[in-house]
């Protein structure tokens, strides 16, 4: 089994909650791909934390600039945004989509925020004809991104948790060594 | 008191979902506007109409002329609005451009730049760009953005009823998603949704606000970067249909205050029929 990318999820549980979000988003809209990304707001990156479809083996953990495309609008604006056509558009995201193996010719993003937070984004690739440009699709695509940003909270309180639960194991781990020096020692030799 | 009570205070609704012209229908009392009177024949000529958003890509053939470019930069002292080359960092701004020039052919257009690049959420970028745009004395601003950040919210509102008083009508997006963002929830501005029928030209009153208008605003073709278009969906492209129309009523009848604009596109909208008002 290979490691976990160093930005991404590091226990398997967080990974498996958000594959499965990814997952779901794929079969909702029939997609091609789905991805979740994280926000980093200090190097304001956004980072794949989950990828389903085109892109699954090799894109979690890779970083993009936040500024540009409809991923950039969606954190600046924390709207969600639908845009189809794209087939015939020589500009459009061309460069990150080329990184990616992948120029898709419809993309649906909404943003996962927490309060008036932005935390990451969901972003759905190609999804079927009918599933775009309606409004009640958007509105799906909102709906969902709720779940999914409930999904990312659990995942990044893990992460902020995890450093306290290996000390607490390493300090459980000493304890039980103390006990046993001490059993050791106090052993009457009879 | 006698008579029939007036509207008791119905459930706010965010969107239009499931529900048509007939769905929405208004008997009000006023003057007899039409749209013929309100809009019909004017081309935008002479109105200023600024985006506030992403930027504008200079030249696209769907937006045509940009009188003038600004972006919000960050400075030691704070934000500050400076002469801009830069574009369109995105695309969404150029769309809004586009849909303006679409509606409202002849009027003025400029760009100031509140997204992109490093700005991240829509605080304080945002409200110094607006700020700006409130003090140049534009007669319409779009603004297909809102902020989450409740902080915002008083120093927005003030704004808002500043630009209200100036005659400076900020035509503003409501959220796709059902959260608290601001200005669209103000009485000063002109707040807009999306409808979903399949008819360009066509925009309802919304009875029971805080949303205020209704416009289309699904799978609307727009200006997208590099002389482009892309088919997309969502208030913030609805926005600029009634921004280009604020452009047309202001050309036709350029003295009109604020109050009275919202009033013309209320009595002009096609679900709203006028009932027992008006003259003898």
């Amino acid at each position: 089994m290979t490691e976990p990318h160093p930005d991404a999820a590091s226990d398997p549980l967080s990974r498996e909650l958000l594959q499965s979000v990814v997952e779901v988003a794929r079969a909702i809209f029939g997609a091609q791909a789905s991805s979740v990304f994280l926000y980093d707001e200090a190097a304001h990156e956004l980072i794949f934390q989950a990828v389903s479809g085109r892109g699954e083996d090799r894109l979690v953990g890779r970083r993009f600039p936040a500024g540009q495309g409809i991923a950039g609008w969606v954190v600046s604006s924390g709207e969600p945004m639908v845009v189809d056509d794209l087939a015939h558009n020589t500009v459009f995201d061309r460069e990150f989509a080329e990184s990616t193996e992948f120029v898709p010719d419809a993309i649906m993003a909404a943003p996962l925020l927490h309060g008036d937070r932005v935390l990451g984004v969901l972003e759905v690739l190609e999804p079927v004809p009918q599933s775009r440009s309606s409004l009640g699709e958007l509105d799906l695509l909102a709906l969902f991104a709720e779940q999914a940003a409930t999904a990312l909270r659990v995942v990044l309180e893990r992460r902020v948790d995890a450093p306290r639960a290996a000390r607490e194991r390493a300090e459980a781990l000493d304890l039980v060594g103390s006990l046993q020096r001490l059993l050791e020692s106090g052993t009457p030799t009879s | 008191m006698s008579g029939a009570p007036r509207r008791s205070a119905a459930r706010l609704s965010w969107n239009l979902r499931g529900k048509g012209p007939d769905d929405v229908a208004v008997v009000a009392d006023g003057e007899p506007v039409t749209p013929a009177w309100a809009f019909e024949g004017g081309a935008g000529r002479g109105v200023r109409v600024c985006v506030v958003d992403s930027g504008v890509e200079h030249d696209h053939p769907l937006v045509g002329r940009v009188d003038g470019s600004w972006g919000v930069v960050t400075t030691e002292s704070g934000p500050e609005v400076r002469e801009s080359a830069d574009g369109d960092a995105c695309g969404h701004g150029t769309a809004c451009a586009g849909i303006v020039r679409r509606v409202a052919p002849e009027c003025e257009l400029y760009s100031v730049r509140v997204l992109g690049e490093r700005f991240t959420g829509t605080g304080d970028m945002l409200m110094a760009g607006l700020r700006w745009a409130v003090r140049q004395g534009f007669d319409v601003v779009n603004l297909s953005l809102s902020t989450t950040r409740a902080r915002f919210a008083a120093e927005l509102h003030a704004l808002a009823d500043e630009a209200y008083f100036r005659r400076t009508v900020i035509v503003a997006s409501a959220h796709n998603m059902p959260v608290e963002s601001y200005p669209w929830r103000f009485a000063s501005v002109i707040s807009v949704g999306s409808h979903q029928e399949d008819d360009q030209d066509l925009y309802l009153y919304n009875p029971a606000p805080p949303v205020e208008f209704f416009a289309p605003g699904q799978n609307v073709t727009a200006a997208w970067l590099g002389g482009t278009t892309i088919r997309t969906t969502g208030n913030s492209f609805a926005t600029p249909f009634v921004a280009g129309l604020c452009a047309r009523v202001l050309s036709k009848h350029p003295r009109l205050t604020t109050f009275q604009l919202k009033n013309a596109l209320y009595l002009s909208a096609a679900n709203v029929h006028i009932g027992t008002g008006g003259a003898p």
